[in-house]
């Protein structure tokens, strides 16, 4: 068990007409770590994604973060506390450029409020800053040739960078991943991963839901594995993957994977 | 009212009659006895805030006219004949719609001129809310079915009750076909309207990959063309749809024309024809498997396309049937069918956007609101009762009665 | 040439200004939040009748008058947006129509006559305030080629120099922070969410201030002319549709450009319908006006297919369909 938790979930609940999509009795995330959330197709990583940062309501369940109960609050105010999450389908702000999407990630605009608006001297200053950070984080991210270009102009790979820069934009202290890699061509797979190792060194924790085994194993400090809305293991990536309920669990549920390979290499 | 008044439901004028000066309000209508013949030599007024503005006497045909009234308002009729007096209270409204002259049929069968009672006034109101629901529900399956199979709300769909509507008038009262096979023939042209609509328009744009919001304003486009099309081919009137009288029926407190117990037999013939083909047939299916998800519906082998398609055809043919069906119940104007079209949202969003079943229940609900506030708030303002109850369920519960709520992500 | 001439001179009127700045608050709600407001036609007819009757049945000055026009608009769109705003976009469209026939049956209703004028509506006596400071000559004002009345041109300069205000004042607000997240949630409200953004908040005060715009609208709309049911029937608001995708959407000068395309091209086929009555083509002219309507839908259906960005809008900016 980590010893220092960031996110901290108990008893959280929810079925959809009868069937129950997650059923967490506990589980920590520790903090500063890279931990992977993983599991077969409809295990309800994706349904515990969304409940943990408000974007779908439990039946039941609290959770913290950072100590602060978040359970209940809109999805928002969630991201306000500095637990910042991306998509499964990257959603970029197709028809605003890079450099506007990257500036939406900002949330210390005071001139983001109506009554502000129309006052310059209260945003300009947080603009021109806010702008220098998102050039900055461009550039890391080698989308700085592109700030001014329409996001939906960008390719998948670089759509998956964008939403991941545009997080970082409010300086987060959880990260959560939903498929980062998922339709991302391999040529960008390497820079990606990269990305992701750097927002620890950044003193970030992330959590990611991943289906290749490869990038877990490669990247996650801690996994955990979810089948039919339960957790069912975790620890560290050598512990978890070599599992028998885990390799029973993504068997019994869809044997195109590569786990079986995975663990045969591993002995 | 006690006294069998048909109000403007089975105007003995057709359009050729219906055809006044413009700016002349007035009514102009009917008297005959139990046997339906006419009588003759009534003594008809008309009152307005208790003083006489207009007076006649029916001809041999039973036909009086009074025009040249100071123009919209609540009106008196009162007819005297046979040493009994028959009163009903009369609105006329500028709506654009109507003309300003209304039509009226009155009967001597159903004698006792005093107030009926409230029990009695809501069984009639409920038996035409049940009408009006279950022709409501036709309509608004079609439009149910083409949001379910491409989640595209058709705001144009109420342009196809009209054209039904307009269809019915021409087999019945300009070619001259018996109601029933005129009825049939509004609804083949319906169902070919729908598949053109389909080929020629929708399924291009879907094709072209545009978004649903575009959809949902070039089908705003589509309904004002339309629209003003009708306006322009048939004219500002307000129409029976046919000249053919069945007679009225009388059930316990209820008084009906026969036609329109007609129309509900054909309404729930219909519905529950469509329930089950939607429930055991193979394309019927299909389509609650399109409905359900359409990605996966065309990776497990279902013609996509082809559902979509029929289910243009059968939308375009139910809502012409539906046009036909409000024809007979009300009159055809020009827009019957874009003031159809928000009762049909109301039931469609209470019975939970996309669900068959849900509409069905949604629409029955909507046409009974609409008809039974009516005894609480004035006519001209009917159907905002419909809209009401609409704007209210979205308060208390948007995914509607049967509906269910989405996943994000 | 008096044809062309004629059509010209919708440019500048009355009616023309009205419907740009109805457009211009459509727009905040369409171009820029993403938000389909089918009733507009609502907020313009709260505008027209809240004027009128606070003048004429309550006495108001016309600056209380005003105010409380537009205290009635952003109570409505507060009612309008606060259930439906968290709901798919169609739940707007159908209930922003409902409301707006809701209130126009109900503005139509005998019922209610002798404060609405039921079907006739009001006829205008509250346009004091604005005639009786008209400083042009008396009589007619000759133009360039046109002619306008006096009281005509009054209201088109008053018109239009709201309309100028209102403009640079939405310019203004699209350019700054807040007018980026309207757009960002135009775009997508989940990932809009993701970033912190209080995405009902911004709908709900994009609603309001659009609304609040289309009632000024109506407040413009009935100065030279009396009140009508009629007029705020949902065809109104498809109108405006046209304009605002024909000048350009999510641009803040293209509903005024819109607006008097619109208007010079339906005065233009007025005179055609008008010569093929005379000519013996079209029975008559209302029989005509109902065929350029047709046009109209006609229009509609093709610019938002084949060229959505209007005449002003980015060609890069909209070719992306938002799916």
């Amino acid at each position: 068990m980590p010893s220092d938790a960031i996110l901290i979930a108990d008893g959280v609940h929810r079925h959809f007409a009868g069937v129950t999509a997650v059923d967490v009795e506990h589980v920590e995330i520790p903090r500063g770590r890279i931990t992977a959330l993983i599991g077969p197709n409809g295990a309800g990583k994706t349904t515990f994604f969304n409940l943990l940062t408000g974007f779908d309501r439990p039946q039941r369940g609290t959770w913290s973060f950072d100590g602060t109960p978040v359970q209940g609050l809109p999805p928002y105010r969630v991201a306000r506390l500095g637990m910042v999450r991306t998509f499964q389908l990257t959603k970029v702000l197709g028809r605003l450029t890079v450099l506007d999407n990257m500036l939406l990630g900002s949330n210390r605009q005071p001139g983001e409020r109506l009554r502000n608006a129309l006052l310059g001297v209260v945003w300009k200053k947080q603009d021109r800053t806010d702008r220098e950070r998102a050039r900055e984080i461009l550039a890391r991210f080698k989308l700085d040739g592109k700030a001014d270009d329409y996001a939906a102009g960008l390719s998948g790979g670089q759509r998956k960078l964008l939403e991941m820069a545009r997080a970082l934009m409010n300086e987060p202290t959880l990260v959560m991943l939903d498929e980062p890699m998922a339709g991302v061509n391999p040529a960008l797979t390497q820079s990606l991963l990269g990305h992701i190792a750097d927002l620890r060194e950044r003193g970030m924790t992330v959590l990611f839901v991943e289906h290749d085994m490869h990038m877990v194993r490669n990247l996650a400090d801690w996994v955990v594995v979810m089948a039919a809305g339960r957790i069912i293991a975790e620890g560290t990536p050598e512990s978890v993957l070599s599992s028998e309920a885990v390799v029973d669990a993504y068997l019994g549920a869809h044997h195109d994977t590569d786990l079986r390979s995975l663990i045969e290499e591993d002995a | 009212m006690a006294l069998a008044l048909l109000l403007a439901v089975l105007a003995p004028a057709g359009a050729a009659h219906a055809a006044p000066g413009d700016d002349q309000w007035g009514f102009r209508g009917l008297v005959r006895d139990g046997e339906r013949k006419p009588v003759t030599g009534a003594a008809v007024a008309v009152e307005s805030d208790g003083e006489v503005v207009g007076t006649d006497v029916t001809d041999a045909r039973g036909r009086w006219e009074i025009l040249g009234l100071a123009g919209p308002g609540t009106y008196t009729v009162v007819v005297k004949t046979g040493g009994k007096t028959y009163e009903v209270e009369k609105e006329l409204v500028r709506s654009g719609t109507t003309l300003p002259v209304q039509n009226l049929v009155m009967s001597t069968s159903d004698a006792p001129a005093v107030q009926a009672s409230l029990g009695d006034k809501l069984a009639q109101r409920a038996v035409s809310g049940l009408n009006l629901g279950l022709l409501i529900a036709i309509a608004a399956i079609g439009l149910s079915l083409v949001f379910g199979t491409s989640r595209f709300t058709n705001f144009a769909h109420g342009e196809n009750v009209t054209f039904g509507g307009i269809m019915g008038y021409v087999f019945a009262s300009l070619a001259h076909l018996p109601l029933l096979l005129a009825a049939a023939a509004a609804t083949v042209a319906g169902a070919a309207f729908g598949y053109l609509q389909d080929l020629g328009f929708w399924r291009p744009l879907r094709r072209k990959g545009v978004s649903l919001v575009t959809l949902m304003i070039a089908s705003i486009g589509a309904a004002l063309a339309l629209r003003s099309l009708f306006q322009f081919l048939y004219g500002n009137g307000t129409r029976s749809l046919t000249r053919e009288d069945w007679g009225t029926v009388r059930l316990g407190p209820v008084v009906m024309p026969a036609t329109s117990y007609v129309a509900m037999g054909i309404s729930v013939a219909v519905l529950v024809a469509v329930g089950v083909w939607l429930k055991r047939g193979r394309i019927g299916k299909a389509t609650r498997a399109v409905a359900n998800n359409p990605a996966l519906a065309g990776a497990s082998g279902i013609d996509v396309d082809r559902v979509t398609r029929i289910v243009w055809v059968l939308s375009g043919g139910l809502a012409a049937l539906s046009g036909v069906l409000l024809g007979v119940f009300n009159q055809v104007s020009y827009d019957m069918g874009f003031n159809l079209l928000l009762l049909m949202f109301a039931a469609v969003i209470l019975g939970g956007l996309g669900t068959a079943f849900g509409t069905l229940a949604g629409a029955i609900v909507v046409g009974l609101c609409t008809e039974i506030l009516v005894l609480w708030i004035p006519a001209d303002m009917k159907y905002v009762g419909g809209l009401a109850v609409l704007v209210a369920v979205l308060l208390v519960r948007p995914q509607g009665l049967f509906g269910r709520q989405a996943r994000i992500g | 040439m008096d044809w062309i001439l004629n059509s010209l001179r919708e440019i500048i009127t009355p009616t023309t200004a009205a419907y740009a700045l109805a457009a211009i608050g459509l727009n905040i709600h369409f171009g820029f939040t993403g938000l389909v407001n089918f009733g507009q036609a609502g907020f313009v007819a709260i505008g027209g009748y809240g004027f009128a009757i606070s003048v004429t049945q309550l006495g108001l000055s016309w600056p209380l008058a005003i105010a409380v026009t537009l205290l009635l608009a952003v109570g409505y769109a507060l009612l309008l947006g606060i259930p439906t705003l968290r709901l798919r976009a169609d739940y707007l469209a159908i209930v922003t129509i409902a409301c707006a026939e809701i209130i126009r049956f109900t503005l139509n209703s005998s019922a209610f006559a002798s404060v609405t004028g039921g079907a006739n509506g009001l006829y205008n006596d509250y346009s004091g305030w604005i005639t009786g400071a008209n400083p042009y000559p008396q009589g007619l004002v000759h133009l360039g080629p046109w002619t306008f009345t006096s009281t005509d041109l009054w209201i088109a300069t008053v018109d239009w120099a709201v309309v100028a205000v209102v403009a640079v004042g939405v310019f203004l607000l699209i350019r700054s922070p807040w007018g980026l997240v309207l757009k960002g949630i135009r775009e997508d409200e989940h990932a809009m969410l993701s970033l912190g953004k209080n995405v009902n908040l911004h709908k709900l005060q994009a609603l309001v201030m659009g609304g609040a715009i289309g009632a000024l609208a109506g407040i413009l709309y009935v100065q030279p002319t009396s009140v009508q049911p009629f007029d705020f029937a949902s065809r109104m608001t498809f109108n405006m549709y046209t304009m605002l995708i024909l000048g350009g959407a999510a641009t803040v000068f293209g509903p005024i450009l819109g607006s008097m395309i619109f208007w010079v091209v339906m005065r233009f086929t007025d005179e055609l319908v008008n010569a093929g009555v005379d000519a013996g083509l079209l029975d008559n002219a209302t029989q005509g006006s109902q065929l350029r309507f047709v046009l109209v839908g006609a229009a509609l259906v093709l610019l938002v297919v084949f060229r959505p960005q209007g005449i002003l809008g980015n060609r890069t900016e909209l070719s992306f369909d938002a799916k």
